[in-house]
């Protein structure tokens, strides 16, 4: 495993040597790659342009300057109303539970060492899924109950496939397979969930199994802000010692980091993430797995990318709700149907490219 | 991904036998499932929501005289059924150790691959927009669509400049799952008849589907069959490599091109006759490999047997757990299946892989 790991980490970023600078204070010092924050910028400014068209597009035509003027704190008080109450809420939810999911991929990807660990994999999906079936379902809670449900199962779930994983460290390889089998149960069980309920409430809870952007409100939407304002510091500054692991455990140990912790913190810090973003949004696909891969190949940098990633998963949402917004003006889409859509297809388009996906 | 999955894989660690000694062991192995498999049909017909005692089971099939409704039930309902479990278990065993040997992949499955997402985008494409409502009309277009996907996943896992390693079949399998279950989701978000009717098909069970679904996709599948085990022998040399294949004389295209069509019609005809069924097609050939070794046309014989046994033995725990209700066999298989799959990948980690 060791042995792949590094071979094709120093395969994937073409045979060009990483420009990398050091940045230094009196106490601290920070090695930058100009690549790296280059691509980072691009990603804020694109993503900032994404935000504001998505406060432009709704059922109601409100011209952009208008958008603009209430964005900056002033404009008309019935735009105002608009943007406020629905539009921004929906967008912040876009850009928040993007980040949650992109963030939460790499650092999934990178204590498993392999593109597919992501949390959809390792059955959080799918066990987050039979919570909320379970509240929706048999106990008819609210919406409320359905994510604190929802992110208790997602828990409990990825807990069973740790502890039935964890022996001596944490072996990438079976966590998958674990994860795999889990998830595996987990669907079963959400099938015959649906199969067994009246259509009506049937059908409300596949809209939720789709993961949705609309309409959401403050109400969801400031619990994320406050989780990811806890927990995105923590992931960014797990940046190093999980670059170190994938040298190999020894290695680490030997440069100061334990793998056994750093794992556990990594994961921990993984789960909670996503729980937060399926309790705002439900169980939106693809993003942690594509966000990471994407993050990679633009910024070519080793390690695991967790900040351009999160960015990367801000970006993807948002803009897959805007766009099927423009796409499709008539119908509520949601944005998980979107996320599947071209999540799908860019990692096919990607595979067929030079230097695809880590393999 | 690559070194790891391929050690659980690797040769089950057989204590060295001279070559002659194997023959015999994997003979009688297969002829005890082969008996094993024979009870389980037995159950299969004889175990039910309703108690029938077990002569007059096996008068209504030996001597059938049509004289009282239960033999008529384990005629009409019992005996269809366990027919359709015998043929789909052992078509889901076969595509499954023919998809991990077409692609050195131990994890292929016709869930991870995504030929089930294909047969069910099929299906639901055929139900929601051409208005198919039988089996007739729409198996045809579950086989088109797993065929597609499965020929899709093969094309885009080897579009790239390393060819079809595993990794990259599982992420092409996993693209186009993703892209074909929001399809589906839209179709059945807009359109709430046919969500109705999906819902019962996505949760793979040998109960309730039409009687004839059996002789509908009979032909298909042993039509899959057939051409699996035509292929053990080039599957043989595919395992040790295109390279080593080609240089012995064997044509690794055109194996995996007839791989794909049997796998096309195994599997995507037993998913449209009985919904999704997953981890059949995951645990069965490795436990095959444990029995059999490295030898394709042992692994396929006993692929097909142990699926069969699984799925029916499935099918009647199902039955019998939670009378007078019954499970799902998808669910209890996922339930027998996932455990096995996790055994097994600490077992091999036991033994130093």
């Amino acid at each position: 495993m060791t042995a792949t790991a590094s071979r094709t980490r120093t395969r994937t970023p073409k045979q060009r040597p990483l420009r990398t600078r050091t940045l230094r204070t009196r106490r601290f010092s920070v090695r930058v790659r100009p690549r790296v924050l280059v691509v980072g910028a691009a990603l804020l400014v694109v993503t900032a342009v994404v935000f504001v068209l998505a406060c432009v597009t709704g059922d109601f035509g409100l011209p952009m300057p208008e958008v603009l003027r209430v964005l900056a704190g002033g404009g008309e008080p019935g735009a105002r109303f608009i943007v406020v109450e629905f539009r921004l809420p929906r967008a912040v939810a876009g850009l928040l539970v993007g980040t949650a999911l992109g963030a939460s991929g790499a650092l999934f990807q990178s204590v498993t060492r392999n593109p597919l660990g992501s949390p959809d994999v390792i059955g959080f999906g799918s066990g987050a899924a039979t919570g909320a079936l379970i509240a929706l379902l048999m106990w008819h809670t609210s919406a409320l109950g359905t994510s604190v449900a929802a992110v208790a199962g997602g828990a409990v779930t990825a807990a069973v496939v740790l502890l039935i994983t964890w022996r001596d460290g944490l072996h990438s390889q079976r966590l998958i397979i674990v994860g795999i089998g889990i998830a595996a149960m987990a669907t079963a069980v959400n099938a015959w969930l649906l199969s067994r309920s009246r259509v009506q409430e049937a059908e409300v809870a596949q809209l939720w199994l789709t993961g949705t952007l609309n309409g959401r409100t403050w109400d969801q939407v400031a619990p994320l802000a406050v989780v990811l304002a806890a927990l995105l510091p923590l992931a960014v500054a797990q940046s190093r010692g999980l670059g170190l692991l994938s040298l190999g455990d020894d290695t680490a140990e030997a440069l100061g980091t334990p793998p056994r912790p750093t794992r556990v913190i990594a994961i921990v810090t993984g789960v909670a993430l996503i729980g937060a973003s399926t309790a705002a949004a439900g169980p939106i696909t693809f993003v942690a797995l594509v966000a990471p891969q994407i993050a990679r190949r633009l910024t070519r940098a080793p390690g695991p990318g967790i900040a351009t990633s999160a960015l990367t998963g801000a970006l993807l949402l948002t803009g897959a709700d805007v766009a099927t917004q423009w796409a499709l003006p008539s119908v509520e889409v949601p944005a998980g149907i979107a996320t599947g859509l071209f999540g799908g297809a860019y990692l096919a388009w990607l595979l067929t490219r030079r230097g695809g996906p880590r393999d | 991904m690559g070194t790891v999955t391929e050690r659980v894989a690797g040769p089950p660690k057989a204590a060295p036998r001279p070559p002659g000694r194997r023959l015999p062991a994997r003979a009688s192995g297969l002829a005890g499932w082969l008996a094993v498999l024979f009870v389980v049909l037995l159950a299969s017909v004889a175990i039910g929501t309703k108690d029938i005692p077990l002569a007059t089971v096996l008068d209504a099939l030996v001597d059938h005289d049509g004289s009282s409704p239960d033999q008529a039930l384990v005629r009409e309902l019992r005996l269809p059924r366990t027919g359709l479990g015998l043929a789909t278990g052992a078509a889901l065993g076969l595509a499954g150790a023919l998809m991990q040997a077409l692609t050195r992949n131990p994890l292929a499955d016709p869930g991870i691959l995504g030929v089930n997402s294909g047969a069910s985008a099929g299906a639901v494409l055929a139900i929601g927009f051409a208005g198919f409502q039988h089996f007739s009309g729409y198996v045809w277009f579950a086989l088109a669509g797993a065929g597609l996907v499965s020929v899709m996943v093969h094309l885009i896992g080897s579009a790239g400049p390393g060819g079809a390693t595993p990794i990259r079949l599982v992420l092409a399998g996993a693209a186009l799952s993703a892209a074909l279950t929001a399809l589906v989701t839209a179709v059945l978000l807009m359109r709430p008849e046919v969500f109705d009717a999906f819902r019962f098909w996505t949760v793979g069970s040998l109960a309730g589907r039409q009687a004839d679904t059996l002789w509908q996709v009979l032909p298909l599948l042993l039509a899959g069959m057939l051409l699996a085990l035509a292929l053990a022998r080039p599957l043989d040399a595919l395992t040790l490599g295109d390279d080593v294949a080609t240089s012995l004389g064997g044509r690794p295209a055109r194996t995996r091109v007839a791989g794909v069509l049997a796998v096309t019609l195994l599997c995507g005809g037993a998913t449209a006759a009985v919904g999704p069924i997953a981890f059949v097609g995951l645990a069965v050939p490795h436990l095959a490999r444990r029995r059999s070794g490295q030898d394709h046309r042992w692994i396929l014989a006993y692929s097909a047997v142990l699926g069969a046994v699984l799925l029916l033995a499935a099918d009647v725990l199902g039955r019998v757990l939670t009378r007078p209700g019954e499970l799902e066999v998808a669910v209890v298989t996922a339930f027998l299946g996932a455990p096995a799959l996790i055994v097994l990948s600490r077992r091999n980690r036991r033994s130093g892989r």
